[in-house]
């Protein structure tokens, strides 16, 4: 955090200074570990077998905060029958179907479940959701399960919950961490303690992750694994708790609540799938749950058609639900690549972003933009993925040639982030809005220019075919401001918060309806522009505000800043402590009340009970603070929704020089691989690969160094790609401080300048030690930097996490080799060598 | 005037004399008469730091349509005032020679990039879309309706703006393009 988050880490140095204690669990020692209390290393891909082990801590010593639980978590709910842990099938759940390599996730049900229609999760037997990822969609809130499950409140009953956790964690021992994680049973100990002690009435713990979390083969059982620990605990909803996605760009948060992602649209709605989703009923009967907020999804997405399609949309036309493409599948940025290379992909936008550097699988990138007819690449400098045609690493090998490359590429200079203004997304899900400082020089556009400026020369080019309806009936007639006629980026975000039926800017989403009488393009930000008034613009200093500050920007849902803070009172309503107190039921005035905006209907009294058949809302108990859920409840065990099982279960990385020693399975069962010759993987068996290695970013620089490598100030603080390497193993390859490496896998070799450090240590893994190698991937050959050296990325392989398709870039294997990597021709027949072997 | 005084006032003997190199033994008539950049900016904006997600604030100083100074904005409760390598080296990032600020266009099996008016380069891109579109449409597949198209991809970085990500989702849905990706996804 301290690296890549360093403004931030100031808060945690704030607590420190409090008296908070502060581990750090990493396989490096970084500026972070420099400031904690303690660092634990640990081998990189072991994480869920640590915090496994914290939580059979939590369950054997009875450690949980037991109201908590019971109240507000799904410990004592039943589960079906038919389930059947890993504990009892060598590594996999019930419901795996080794011909798809799926999981039929039927049998994870609450027990007694009579839900009224098959479940998007269950639909075609888990297929078409975990075919397209369609996880993402829980971006604000879980997927559909029964809201009145069987309970046992003694928690005693060998199907509750609370019993299968502590059956599926019996076997995550101090001493399992020490063997697989390479922590040592002591430092596990004095984690395991501390996060106790700091758990509570009086207290709570936070949990901090990035990328070093997600970009697994088991990412999101990472977090989960996150999420079990920290509701045992009572750490979630309650200040000073939670876990904090650090996200590492500065509107990362912003680009999945408004996506562009493929499965997913504005507000973590799922894109409409052909299988499932032919008409806007079926579609409405399968995407989420009916009861919690998402019961009111009909009025979300209606709103989104009637924001799209204006007056065009009609009840008498599903509001033009059918003018929307479309998904049968994985449509994701890999499978797109491998498009590319198979040539169904023609045209190719880029924007802000390098994947010939910037994304896992280099060399699979480049073959795919050397076979498009078109590319369009907008930045501010003309990134690898913009010149890659004649100066790229397959034109030094020979392997390309630029005569031969028919690609024919448009670079388009973009603006700066002050020579426009628009709204970012922060990591804590609040929203910034930023002035223009200037206008952009020469032909440097904003991407809302080149969008808007665009779709008016399709709009233009549309004909009255039916193929061109969609684009022919868009609203898109934003108002023109300046010298280069930008379209107002304020009437774009009112487009956002929506409308009501007198045309003025509503300030909720509990205001939209499902006629068709309310516009609104993504209903989780309702509200940005509650009273006509961009509330993203607000600036009041800090230092005149609360600690919560809900004065400066907005943030979703409602400009509430902890999500889920009905969770901060107990089932009555008063808080858990003074000390804790935060969004509390005021039985006078009959509403809550705190610092925060209460997330919870602001008058639903404590001790309200759902009627039966209650929807939306209505469903949820004036006990139960997580709303987005179809039952109110934290979940322990997901009985939907997840593509690789109801609880996270420790597989090796899909490169790993050490076997699985928990289960017969190896590696995640349900993990997504692509295996095809331009996607080569290491061999997990033999000696060729035998270190593990893993990626990450400098303070000083930014992801593949488009915003970083050209700065001058940048640039002489990090000038040169290196790897990081302990002082045995260079000892052992006879690798010298300042010289070079040869780093190999199965895809690529690229050279580093060796550091020879103590900050990476070799670790004791399954009897053996395993030597870690870090290496950051900031750089590229050109680029408009300044500095220059082999990409990172190029050494990935494509393999990805089955419920979000995130890369594995984690944890990989690798060779080293002492010295610079050959020239031209060389360079492939070394990989080669190693394929072959 | 006085030499004596002169050189008394030298800040390298002021400060072998003794006085603190950093405080008013560093001062001399030309540091005096220097003005911060800061004070003489035409405009401040108010804006947020473009690399990761903490979202620190900054005020962007700019005098005759140009950027001068990029500082941390202290009434930010998020980072108070405080901007970090990258943050700080921001203005670089807006001013810096590299920046390219006309269009570059690469022929098919061209070995140079050509030079071209960004009017033209929109038609052409446009023209390009709609032509691609066409030939790759798909009505139905499977026996399914479809509607999309799987000629046309676009994948995007998480610097873009809410209100550009929006726009861009739009636009892509209308044509039918569906794989529309972000860094977000990795
Ligand atoms: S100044 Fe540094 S910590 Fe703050 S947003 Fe920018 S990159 Fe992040």
């Amino acid at each position: 955090m301290a690296e890549c988050h360093p403004v931030g880490f100031q808060w945690v140095m704030e607590a420190k200074a409090r008296g908070a204690k502060v581990f750090h669990i990493d396989p490096r020692f970084t500026r972070t570990s420099a400031m904690a209390d303690a660092h634990l290393p640990i081998r990189a891909g072991s994480d869920i077998v640590l915090l496994g082990a914290l939580i059979n801590h939590v369950l054997k010593g009875a450690h949980d905060f037991r109201e908590y639980v019971l109240a507000y978590t799904n410990a004592s709910a039943i589960i079906s029958e038919d389930f059947r842990d890993t504990e009892d099938l060598d590594g996999l759940f019930s419901g795996f179907q080794a011909d798809n390599a799926s999981y039929d996730p039927a049998s994870w049900s609450y027990e007694g479940e009579d839900v009224p229609r098959e479940r998007e999760e269950q639909a075609r037997g888990g297929r078409v959701h975990a075919g397209s990822a369609s996880a993402d969609q829980y971006g604000s809130g879980g997927p559909s399960a029964h809201p009145t499950p069987h309970t046992d409140p003694t928690l005693t009953d060998r199907r509750c919950v609370y019993q299968l956790l502590a059956y599926h964690f019996a076997r995550y021992t101090p001493k399992l961490v020490e063997e697989l994680c390479g922590i040592p049973r002591a430092d596990f100990q004095r984690l395991a303690n501390a996060i106790v002690a700091n758990s509570g009435r009086e207290r709570t713990t936070a949990w901090v992750y990035s990328v070093g979390w997600t970009q697994h083969t088991v990412g999101a059982q990472y977090i989960r694994a996150a999420s079990i620990l920290q509701l045992l605990l009572g750490n979630i909803g309650r200040p000073g708790g939670g876990i904090l996605a650090l996200r590492g760009h500065a509107s990362i948060q912003g680009s999945t609540d408004i996506p562009t992602l493929f499965n997913i649209l504005p507000g973590y709605m799922p894109m409409p799938h052909a299988e499932l989703h032919e008409t806007l009923e079926d579609y409405l009967g399968y995407a989420a749950g009916d009861t919690g907020f998402w019961g009111n999804k009909r009025s979300y997405l209606v709103s989104l058609l009637k924001a799209w399609w204006g007056d065009s949309a009609t009840a008498d036309n599903d509001f033009r639900f059918g003018y929307m493409p479309r998904i049968t599948g994985d449509h994701g940025t890999y499978a797109t690549v491998f498009g590319q290379i198979d040539g169904t992909v023609k045209g190719y936008f880029v924007i802000g972003e390098n994947p010939a550097v910037g994304s896992a699988g280099g060399r699979a990138q480049r073959l795919g933009l050397a076979n498009l007819d078109w590319l369009v690449v907008r930045d501010l400098v003309p990134i690898e993925t913009a010149t890659f045609w004649k100066d790229g690493p397959e034109i030094e090998t020979g392997e390309l040639r630029t005569a031969d490359i028919g690609t024919e590429v448009f670079f388009l200079p973009a603006a700066s982030h002050v020579e426009k203004e628009g709204t970012f997304t922060q990591t804590q899900r609040l929203l910034q809005w930023r002035e223009k400082a200037v206008e952009p020089p020469g032909d440097c556009r904003s991407d809302l220019w080149f969008y808007y400026h665009l779709g008016k020369l399709l709009r233009e080019r549309a004909g009255d075919t039916e193929m061109d309806a969609p684009l022919r009936d868009l609203t898109w007639d934003y108002p023109e401001e300046g010298e280069h006629a930008d379209p107002s980026a304020e009437a774009v975000l009112r487009e956002i918060n929506g409308t009501g039926p007198d045309g003025r800017a509503l300030s909720s989403y509990l205001d939209l309806a499902p006629d068709g009488s309310t516009r609104c393009g993504c209903w989780i930000y309702c509200g940005v522009f509650a009273d006509e008034v961009n509330q993203a613009a607000r600036r009041k200093p800090g230092r005149e505000q609360s600690l919560v500050a809900p004065e400066w920007g907005w943030a979703w849902p409602l400009n509430r800043r902890i999500l889920y803070n009905r969770a901060s009172a107990d089932p009555q309503g008063r808080p858990w402590s003074e000390r804790k107190s935060y969004i509390v039921w005021d039985p006078d005035r009959r509403e809550w009340t705190g610092p925060d905006v209460p997330d919870f209907e602001k008058d639903k009294p404590p001790d309200y009970v759902p009627p039966p058949g209650a929807t939306a809302q209505a469903a949820i108990a004036g006990d139960a603070p997580f709303i987005m859920q179809t039952d109110g409840k934290g979940w322990l065990f997901a009985p939907a929704g997840l593509a690789d099982g109801p609880l996270p279960t420790h597989y090796e990385p899909d490169e790993s020089p050490v076997p699985n020693t928990l289960y017969g399975t190896r590696a995640s069962p349900a993990r997504k691989t692509y295996r095809r010759p331009d996607n080569p993987a290491n061999p997990v068996a033999g000696t060729r690969f035998p270190y593990v290695l893993t990626t990450y970013r400098l303070t000083e620089h930014h992801t593949a160094g488009g915003m970083s490598r050209s700065l001058a100030h940048l640039a002489e603080l990090q000038p040169e790609m290196f790897c990081e390497v302990s002082p045995q193993l260079a000892a052992e390859l006879g690798l010298d401080n300042g010289g070079w490496a040869t780093i190999i896998t199965s895809r690529a070799a690229i050279e580093a300048r060796v550091l020879v450090s103590a900050r990476v240590r070799p670790l004791r893994v399954a009897g053996r030690t395993v030597h870690q190698i870090g290496v950051p991937y900031h750089w590229g050959w050109a680029g408009g930097g300044l500095v220059t050296g082999d990409a990172a990325n190029d050494l990935l392989g494509i393999v990805l996490d089955p419920n979000v398709y995130i890369q594995e870039s984690k944890a990989a294997t690798c060779d080293v080799l002492p010295g610079r990597r050959p020239r031209g021709a060389a360079l492939r027949a070394l990989i080669e060598e190693y394929r072959r072997e | 005037m006085d030499l004596r005084g002169l050189i008394g006032r030298w800040p390298v003997i002021r400060q072998l004399r003794g006085e603190d190199g950093r405080g008013s033994a560093a001062r001399s008539a030309r540091t005096d008469a220097l003005r911060p950049r800061t004070a003489e900016a035409d405009t401040v904006a108010r804006s947020v730091c473009p690399y990761c997600a903490v979202g620190c604030g900054q005020l962007v100083y700019a005098k005759d349509g140009r950027v001068t100074q990029i500082e941390g904005d202290p009434d930010s409760p998020i980072s108070r005032g405080r901007l970090c390598p990258k943050g700080a080296a921001s203005k670089q990032l807006v001013t810096h020679p590299g920046r390219q600020t006309t269009v570059l266009y690469r022929r098919p099996y061209g070995t140079e990039w050509e030079s071209l008016d960004l009017a033209t380069a929109m038609d052409m891109i446009a023209d390009r879309v709609m032509a691609t579109r066409r030939e790759t449409w798909q009505e139905t597949v499977d026996g399914k309706v479809v509607r999309r198209t799987l000629g046309l991809a676009s994948l995007g970085g998480a610097t873009l703006d809410n209100e550009e990500n929006y726009l861009m989702k739009k636009l892509y849905t209308a044509l039918g393009a569906i794989q529309v990706e972000n860094q977000a996804r990795i």
